[in-house]
């Protein structure tokens, strides 16, 4: 059985849905006077940043701080690794601090696969996001966010996604958010379509779980949640489209679209938002924008996933894949 | 609080029936009445699974007896337990403190069977995280013995000296459909701790 | 003058014969040749094939001697059945001056394990401005006559036709490294629905299509022969296939390892699976196995890459890309051609000896097993089937996709102009 998690497509629903109840159970710890708790005492989590994200790395310190860990931050920058020490030397290093667990984030699709498979360290991976490949802990927290707001805190205890409508919308050829919510909600049974430009859609997105459209209109009012993916306007330099007013027109989220959306919907967004790109700062600012609470969302998620891979002797977790192999 | 499933319950001997642990848990009521003087203070917290249920059975016979609602709640002990490296993680039950929390209050700690002390000191760690507590007093159904720990118990439904061999299971008409207390002996091949 | 009689060999696949080699040429071939005087080699059923030639081979040497050089490149073909190379020009510096191909090919003399053919580079540091001194090179004792930037693509087509026009005067050919840059600008593996899943930046097969496309056209335009390296997708084959049926000069080789490997093994994200043009699909392989066997693909050419394990050591965008493949290119090839039944001895003696060695204009190399001949032969054990143990290898390079894989086939004996250069499966 694996110990880490690097793909949204390991989980099985089981598992998925395990890792939800129990951040259920953990976001309950920040409504108390003392936001900590005991478990991970002498277990050292090192987050190994080799790309910049202050808001994911801060997230995954706060869960482990509150689960008792001992944490180190390494970041990239500045460190040895800008003069050209490789990834294998640097996670040796750390393990030779001992480290329990690593948390990665690599502009390198498959760096954390790479970390976790070749036999360099024992720790347990955390995939924290990796090039364009996978965000993991990103879709669990998106799936706690839509089964809380569609289905209840408590009601939505032990269930799944079945039978929600999800739309995704933007570049999803460069998003890892993207591919880690495809596989997640499709393993939780909700029914998913994406709706980019044809450039912002990889070639291959045929064999993905999920329906693909290029019209956002059409889209709109039958979802039950509707994510922006952000648009970086240096995108528009390699022709992906043409000007950011045309991509904002055609595929952009603003209020007259949002008027569209069924009175239950909700308006999701990874962060960091490009107001005025893919959303307008009306809709952003609408109390149908769930991206702060999804901010909040994901220090319970990554408790939940650190409680379950490094909380026991072995991890809760099962991972469907590997079984197959 | 350990490991109820598994033990082979046909093989296994009754040393409580429904109608006896309905008894025991009237007298413990009466108990934490008289010790608490009108228990109007008390706060009942069961520890999951069965503990709970347990809880809510001695707040409803405390309100009978004293005319007042008795808050009872729950208190997972999951995280705090000294044993987490020896198991797979567990799914976390429900930590249910009532409303106007346990600061100040006599705080009563409700669980099916007492044997090593560990769980009941991880609920004393569990507690301290969220309040502090006027006293905090324990009551179990059953004391199987076996301390490894400096805890006993304020309320004991039934002493019940055991061996190591044998095993304890609690059965609650709303975890498992009667209620009953069945002495057996331990499987050859059981790993894990049994009560 | 030594001579060496090889008792019962299967020439070609054929009925056991016996073979006498007599100094550099053979002097004998039939059945039950007298032994007298000679050294026998027992060849108990083994094939006995000319020896190969590969036309796409990085010895690294001179400036990344780390991975390769000369001499453990041409060790690593001896034990592969090779008796010539051609070694790419992308080395440090560039091969793209007489005095460097001279160089290359005297370090090859010297070890006499295998051939040195250099090839030289079609433009000046392969940066695809300016034509090299493709004349002095060809008029070096190098003798070069394979052009190629390969490792990157002669995209510039008024460069590429001047290549190809150019070297018809001394009868040279360019080899095409066939990848359209912008289509491939940040690259990592085949772009499809592994690609897709993976989050590798995708290098589409229309990048090495449209560059075949126009290559092919450019030849028969101004009547040259162009050569393509390494071909990789079914689109290639086809294109491949229709300029021949127009006439027009064109051959191509493939890799062993796009003969049996396919985009799924990235989902490992072992670097040892990067290579470039990357690994294809199941329905590329097949196509390329098919065009093989009907010629459409005229020869195997192992596009030999040697790297230093830190290279691949690594995360997979940071990883450079290629593969070690001399010592396991026949075995690859018993494995998808012979064992499959789309190719006999025979046929496998053409596509990796007699036309490569005729593409490259290798004299003395890729000819008959027949009396006066020279005496470039390789023995292969066909029989034998076991795991590719890498620790084994004589390249300085340990960068193989196949590691602990079974193959089929051995090569025991290599013969270069009748002097051994590997015995029982050592290198002399």
């Amino acid at each position: 059985m694996q110990r880490h998690l690097i793909s949204a497509a390991d989980l099985t629903r089981d598992d998925a849905v395990l890792i939800l109840d129990t951040a259920e159970e953990m976001a309950r710890v920040a409504d108390r006077p003392i936001k900590k708790l005991p478990t991970l005492r002498g277990r050292t989590v090192v987050n190994l940043f080799f790309e910049d994200s202050t808001r994911t790395r801060i997230s995954f310190e706060a869960a482990e701080k509150r689960l008792s860990a001992d944490v180190i931050n390494f970041s990239a920058k500045g460190s040895s690794v800008s003069k050209g020490e490789s990834l294998k030397d640097t996670a040796q290093t750390l393990e030779a601090m001992g480290v329990d667990a690593v948390v990665i984030r690599h502009s390198a699709s498959g760096a954390p696969y790479r970390l976790a498979t070749s036999g360099w360290i024992d720790a347990v991976v955390i995939n924290a996001g990796d090039g364009t490949h996978q965000h993991p802990t990103q879709a669990l927290l998106d799936a706690f966010t839509l089964r809380r707001r569609l289905i209840g805190r408590d009601a939505g205890l032990g269930q799944d996604l079945s039978g929600k409508r999800v739309t995704i919308v933007g570049d999803v050829l460069h998003s890892r958010v993207a591919r880690s919510n495809v596989d997640l909600l499709h393993t939780l049974g909700a029914e998913v379509t994406l709706v980019a430009p044809p450039t912002l859609l990889p070639v291959g997105v045929e064999s993905w779980p999920c329906e693909v459209s290029y019209d956002l209109d059409a889209a709109l009012p039958k979802c039950d949640a509707v994510m922006m993916l952000r648009v970086q306007r240096e995108r528009m330099n390699a022709a992906f489209f043409p000007t950011e007013r045309e991509y904002s027109r055609r595929y952009g989220l603003d209020a007259d679209r949002m008027a569209r959306l069924p009175e239950h919907a909700l308006v999701m967004h990874p962060g960091p938002m490009v107001r005025g790109m893919e959303i307008t700062a009306e809709v952003a600012d609408s109390g149908r924008c769930t991206a702060v609470e999804q901010v909040a969302n994901g220090v319970s998620i990554r408790m939940a996933v650190l409680y379950l891979l490094l909380g026991g002797m072995e991890p809760a977790v099962t991972h469907s894949r590997s079984e197959e192999k | 609080m350990d490991t109820h499933a598994e033990a082979d319950t046909s093989a296994a001997r009754p040393v409580l029936e429904g109608p006896d642990i309905q008894r025991v848990l009237t007298r413990i009521a009466h108990e934490i009445v008289e010790r608490a003087k009108g228990a109007d203070d008390v706060v009942l917290l069961g520890i999951p699974t069965r503990g709970v249920h347990l809880a809510r059975r001695l707040a409803a016979k405390l309100e009978q007896i004293t005319e007042r609602p008795v808050p009872a709640g729950s208190l997972d002990i999951t995280m705090y337990r000294d044993d987490l490296r020896l198991q797979p993680p567990r799914a976390l039950a429900r930590t249910e403190i009532p409303g106007d929390g346990i600061d100040g209050r006599l705080v009563v700690l409700v669980d099916d069977v007492l044997f090593s002390g560990r769980t009941i000191r991880a609920a004393l760690d569990a507690l301290n995280d969220i309040g502090r507590p006027r006293a905090v007093q324990l009551a179990v159904l059953v004391d199987r013995g076996h301390r490894e720990l400096p805890i006993r118990a304020d309320y004991v439904g039934k002493n019940l000296p055991t061996s190591l061999r044998e095993t304890v299971k609690v059965q609650l008409a709303e975890e498992d459909g009667r209620d009953s207390v069945l002495l057996g002996a331990k499987p050859a091949a059981q790993g894990g701790r049994l009560h | 003058m030594s001579t060496t009689l090889i008792r019962g060999a299967k020439v070609l696949g054929g009925e056991p014969q016996d073979v006498l080699i007599d100094g550099e040429t053979i002097a004998e071939v039939g059945c039950g040749l007298s032994a007298e005087g000679a050294e026998v080699v027992e060849a108990g059923g083994k094939v006995l094939l000319p020896g190969l030639v590969d036309l796409h081979t990085h010895l690294r040497e001179p400036g990344r001697e780390d991975s390769e050089t000369v001499l453990t490149g041409t060790r690593a073909a001896a034990a592969g059945g090779y008796t010539a190379v051609f070694a790419m020009a992308n080395t440090f510096p560039v091969a793209d001056t007489a005095g460097v191909v001279e160089q290359v090919w005297r370090l090859g003399r010297e070890h006499g394990y295998c051939d040195v053919r250099p090839v030289g580079a079609v433009t000046v540091g392969l940066e695809g401005k300016q034509l090299a001194e493709l004349g002095a090179m060809h008029d070096s004792a190098a003798g070069v006559t394979v052009f190629s930037d390969d490792g990157t693509c002669v995209h510039d087509a008024v460069i590429m036709r001047r290549a190809l026009e150019y070297v018809k005067a001394f009868d040279g050919v360019v080899a095409q490294h066939a990848q359209e840059p912008r289509l491939t600008e940040g690259a990592q593996m085949n772009e499809g629905a592994v690609s897709a899943e993976l989050g590798l930046g995708g290098w589409p097969a229309v990048a090495e299509e449209a560059i075949i496309a126009r290559d092919v056209l450019l030849a028969g335009h101004v009547g040259s022969r162009v050569h393509i390296c390494h071909l990789s997708t079914a689109g290639s084959v086809e294109i491949v296939r229709w300029a021949k049926s127009r006439g027009i000069q064109v051959t191509a080789e493939v890799t062993p390892h796009h003969l049996l490997l396919t985009d799924e093994l990235v989902r490992t994200y072992n670097p040892v699976y990067k290579v470039n043009p990357p690994l294809r699909t199941e329905r590329d392989v097949h196509a390329l196995r098919e065009a093989l066997a009907d010629g459409t693909i005229d020869i195997v050419a192992t596009d030999h890459a040697p790297h230093p394990q830190e290279d691949k050591d690594c995360e997979w965008p940071a990883a450079a890309m290629g593969m070690v493949g001399l010592e396991t290119a026949l075995s690859v090839v018993q494995e998808t051609m012979v064992d499959t039944g789309l190719l006999d001895w025979a046929g496998v003696a053409d596509r990796m000896s007699f036309a490569p060695a005729r593409i490259g204009r290798a004299t003395g190399h890729g000819r008959p097993v027949s009396a006066g001949e020279p005496a470039n032969l390789t023995l292969v054990d066909t029989s034998y089937r076991g795991p590719v143990d890498p620790a084994r290898f004589a390249s300085r390079s340990r960068n193989t996709p196949y590691e602990g894989r079974e193959l089929p086939g051995r090569v025991t004996h290599t013969w270069l102009r009748g002097k051994a250069t590997l015995v029982d499966g050592k290198l002399t």
